[in-house]
């Protein structure tokens, strides 16, 4: 599977990808898009540097445990959850809002961030799994 | 495990402070609550369904809480020493204390709801003080046999709970008390009253549930003395006591807890006396004492009745005498385990000169116990003998009771004079007395026995008689004496003392006669336990064998049987099976890809290429996202096509690694029928249960809502994701928690390895009794 034309593909389309999950990420409170979506589309981006360079050398890349990055997700989620109730005495999980310099941001924005870390951690687990299987 | 030089932890000392403050609170109560004014303390909790974090200090509750709390703070006291040097200390405080306040729960809950919530705390609590050695195996099957006997007396307790709330109005005890509910010609009556009494029984281990109790003293002595004889299972004692007003008063309830009470008093005390374990002993005459408490509770009164419950102030007077003696006993036993090494009566003697302070504490309530004047014990058995005499049951009851008295006298004996009385065995170790508090608490608790059988007066005026009038559901006009002049009760008590001493210098003979008509016993509750836990456990290997026999096709044929079986007999059952009124005009384009994802699942099943199958699969998902991305859903067809995607790459990466690819087995030719006609009904079902929803007409109201407040309240345009990340945010956290989970047991997975042994020896013996009636696989 590890042809030239992929490697080459795979070189220019690998960071293209990403940043183009970031942008579904980021886009997704008002046009299609979000954190899951975001986390799936970046996932199939490290399947492709995957077959290209293997499984040692995406884990150097990350330097972490795919496992870590689902548990920050989740970690990340739930304090967004948590904001609300601290900041106004809102039941878990409310919404709260406020502008930095005309730009609205809420804690939805940081609970999808926490999805889509999930979502790629646990792909990236399942992906890393299988890849390293003997 | 014990060393002698190690540290007692601050804390553990410290936490006799709690137990002590609660008790000085409560005492504060007695007055008040004396004068008949109950305290009454309630928080919301579940207003909507009737259940309130009600409290509620009345005599009977005050007079549990009391001995809760007092000989709780004795037995903290006497933990902190026994537990020394030992590495869980911390530990086990914690579950001690939360045991204790569980407890307080239990006997001052108002509410029926949250009475059972404590109850269940309880059985938690000991549950983990029992396997507290959790090294050893017996104690964990002690454990597990406690939690499984009294868990399930409780389940049934909550289903006479939920009767008896309903039957009453209210789950409030008060409202039931003073509401005066006449439940006996309920048609439900005999339900609630088996379902309550199953709890009770199991919980205050009445015969035939009485087994788990003695396996229990493999906690240590400290949670026996406490959980195992004064507090927990007298909790059974207590629903009875405190529902008598509601249930009882029938012939039903009589019967039952006198028939059952007296048995198991009888049965427990002559058991005690073949035991040479001092706690085995003292758990039998626990036994005996739960057994008479149960009796008196139900003992229907004869003449005079009206005036003075004499059941009712027997049974509450010999709670209150029970905890002052077998607490201290309990704790002499600890003591005296320390000191000498060992528990086996066989083995233990002359210990008075060692052990000054042990004996006069074990000596005051063993007196007391065999209820000798002037101890608490001699007045309260006064109090069981006239009231049995007085019974209904007069005769029978008094020969029950005197019976099992008289065996309560001679293992007092065992308990005490063998230990400490006659030689020190030459082999043993020279004993050492315990330090003091190894030795202060029983000492108080003895005293106290004293007193009170002293100053009975003050004991029932105070304490006993609030309590009495709980349990009778009026007040009783009793002049409690220590001495009633010569009467029936008096001779029968010189008749208990005699022959008790009697059966201790002839212990040799009768114990000899009462071990062997034992073991012919067949069937023992242990044994029983035993046969239904290893049935449960046969049952289980037995549909695990069929259900889960590790092959993944046979999982989903049975998965997928199971529901179009289940959804398609419901469709024909319910007539909803119906053709849209309106059929929607398909355009040129869906027919398109109607026909290639059609296509598409014929490649896929009639490809001999795992690979090519999984693709297909793909180019059919793709379809259908190309689907919803006709009719709008942008969002969900986008979410598709990722997931196809990744699916296609994972299973494509799993495929590579499969061993003998090319080599792939083939289903028999029966066998691929039958997956095909299972594959043909959920199909049809599918199609049938989308024509059924599509028939109705379809509410807006939703969509509508979440079309309004996306913008105002969710500051989103996209409504799909403000729903996700917003208004619906907690089932995503649900669902992101399972993902999360799911990655990290799928990585566990993948990187377990089985020992050589077990991968050599389990998968082809599961795999050869599953397939064992399908032929062999053919290679293709």
């Amino acid at each position: 599977m590890n042809t030239l034309v992929l490697r080459v593909a795979t070189r220019i389309l690998f960071p293209l990808i990403l940043v183009s999950s970031v942008f579904m990420l980021l886009r997704g409170h008002n046009e299609p898009g979000g954190g899951f979506v975001g986390g799936l589309i970046a996932s199939i981006g490290f399947s492709l540097h995957v077959f290209v360079s293997g499984a040692e050398a995406l884990r150097r890349m990350l330097r972490t445990d795919p496992r870590w990055i689902a548990a920050v997700g989740l970690g990340v989620a739930i304090i967004s959850g948590l904001v609300g109730p601290y900041a106004a005495g809102t039941p878990f999980l409310t919404s709260a809002w406020t502008s930095v310099g005309g730009v609205k941001v809420g804690t939805p924005l940081f609970f999808d961030v926490g999805v889509y870390l999930v979502v790629v951690g646990a792909m990236l687990t399942f992906i890393l799994g299988i890849k390293e299987q003997g | 495990m014990e060393h002698a030089s190690a540290r007692v932890p601050l804390y553990s000392r410290l936490v006799v402070a709690l137990p002590a403050g609660l008790f000085v609170w409560f005492a504060s109560m007695v007055p008040s609550v004396a004068g008949g004014e109950a305290q009454f303390a309630s928080i919301g909790w579940l207003p909507q369904l009737g259940v309130d974090l009600a409290f509620h200090v009345d005599g009977l509750g005050l007079l549990f809480a009391l001995l809760i709390t007092g000989v709780g703070t004795l037995i903290l006291l006497y933990a902190s020493e026994y537990m020394r040097g030992h590495p869980q200390v911390g530990r086990f405080t914690a579950f001690l204390v939360a045991f204790m306040l569980s407890m307080l729960g239990v006997v001052l809950s108002d509410n029926l709801i949250v009475l059972f919530v404590f109850w269940e705390l309880t059985t938690l609590t000991s549950f983990l003080l029992i396997g507290y050695s959790h090294e050893d195996s017996a104690a964990r099957r002690a454990a597990l046999q406690s939690l499984i006997v009294t868990g399930a007396g409780a389940l049934a307790m909550l289903a006479g709970f939920v009767l008896l709330g309903n039957a009453a109005g209210s789950y409030s005890l008060r409202e039931m008390l003073a509401g005066g509910a006449d439940l006996a010609g309920h048609p439900a009556y005999v339900a609630m009253l088996v379902l309550v009494l199953a709890g009770a029984f199991t919980k205050s281990a009445q015969f035939p549930f009485h087994f788990w109790l003695p396996n229990a003293m493999a906690a240590p002595t400290p949670v026996s003395a406490y959980l195992h004889s004064a507090t927990m299972v007298k909790a059974g004692v207590f629903l009875l006591a405190r529902l008598n007003p509601v249930l009882g008063g029938t012939d039903e309830w009589a019967m039952t807890l006198t028939g059952f009470g007296a048995f198991t008093a009888v049965y427990s005390a002559a058991v005690a006396l073949t035991r040479t374990d001092l706690k085995q002993i003292l758990a039998y005459t626990t036994l005996m004492a739960l057994g008479v408490c149960v009796m008196f509770i139900g003992l229907p009164q004869g003449r005079g009745a009206d005036e003075v419950p004499l059941g009712a102030v027997a049974a509450v007077a010999f709670v209150f005498v029970h905890a002052l003696y077998k607490a201290p006993l309990f704790m002499v036993a600890g003591t005296i385990d320390h000191s000498a090494g060992t528990r086996d009566i066989r083995s233990l003697g002359g210990l008075r000169k060692a052990m000054p302070w042990s004996l006069l504490a074990a000596a005051l309530a063993a007196l007391s116990m065999s209820g000798v004047p002037p101890f608490a014990g001699f007045v309260g058995k006064e109090i069981l003998y006239s009231s049995a005499i007085g019974s209904t049951y007069g005769v029978a009851a008094t020969a029950a009771i005197v019976t099992a008295n008289a065996m309560i006298v001679s293992a007092a004996l065992l308990v005490v004079a063998v230990p400490f009385l006659g030689q020190r065995p030459a082999t043993r170790p020279t004993p050492h007395e315990g330090r003091w508090p190894m030795w202060i608490g029983s000492l108080v608790l003895g005293v106290a026995a004293l007193a009170a059988g002293l100053f009975p007066r003050l004991a029932f005026e105070w304490l006993l008689l609030p309590a009495a009038g709980a349990v009778a559901g009026r007040q009783p006009h009793f002049e409690a004496s220590l001495w009633h002049g010569f009467n029936l009760p008096l001779a029968l008590s010189v008749v208990t003392l005699s022959a008790g001493a009697l059966a201790y210098r002839q212990r040799n003979r009768l114990t000899g006669a009462l071990g062997s008509a034992l073991a012919r016993l067949r069937v023992t509750g242990d044994s029983a336990y035993d046969w239904l836990m290893n049935g449960i456990a046969r049952v289980s290997v037995a549909h695990t064998r069929i259900l889960q026999c590790g092959i993944q096709r046979r999982y989903l044929l049975i998965v997928f049987a199971t529901l179009g079986a289940s959804v398609l007999t419901t469709l024909v059952v319910k007539g909803v099976i119906a053709w849209p009124a309106h059929v929607p005009d398909v355009s040129f384009v869906e027919w398109l890809l109607a026909t290639l994802i059609a296509a598409s699942a014929l490649v896929t099943i009639r490809s001999h290429s795992r690979l090519l199958a999984i693709v297909a699969l793909g180019v059919v998902g793709t379809g259908i996202a190309l689907i919803f991305l006709l009719h709008g859903a942008s969002d969900v067809a986008m979410t598709q096509l990722m997931v196809e995607t990744l699916v296609v790459v994972i299973v494509a990466m799993v495929l590579l690694k499969l061993p003998g690819f090319r080599r792939e087995v083939r289903q028999t030719r029966l066998g691929r029928w039958r997956d095909a006609i299972v594959s043909c009904v959920v199909g049809l079902t599918t199609t049938l249960v989308l024509l059924a929803v599509t028939a109705e007409p379809s509410h807006r109201r939703l969509t509508e809502y979440f079309q309004r407040t996306a913008v105002p309240e969710g500051f989103g345009q996209n409504v799909v994701n403000v729903i996700l990340v917003d208004f619906r945010g907690l089932d995503t956290l649900g669902e992101i928690s399972v993902l999360a989970l799911a990655a990290v047991s799928a990585y566990t997975l993948i990187n377990w390895r089985p020992r050589r042994s077990a991968r050599a020896a389990a998968p082809s013996k599961a795999f050869s009794e599953a397939e064992g009636a399908a032929k062999p696989e053919t290679l293709s």
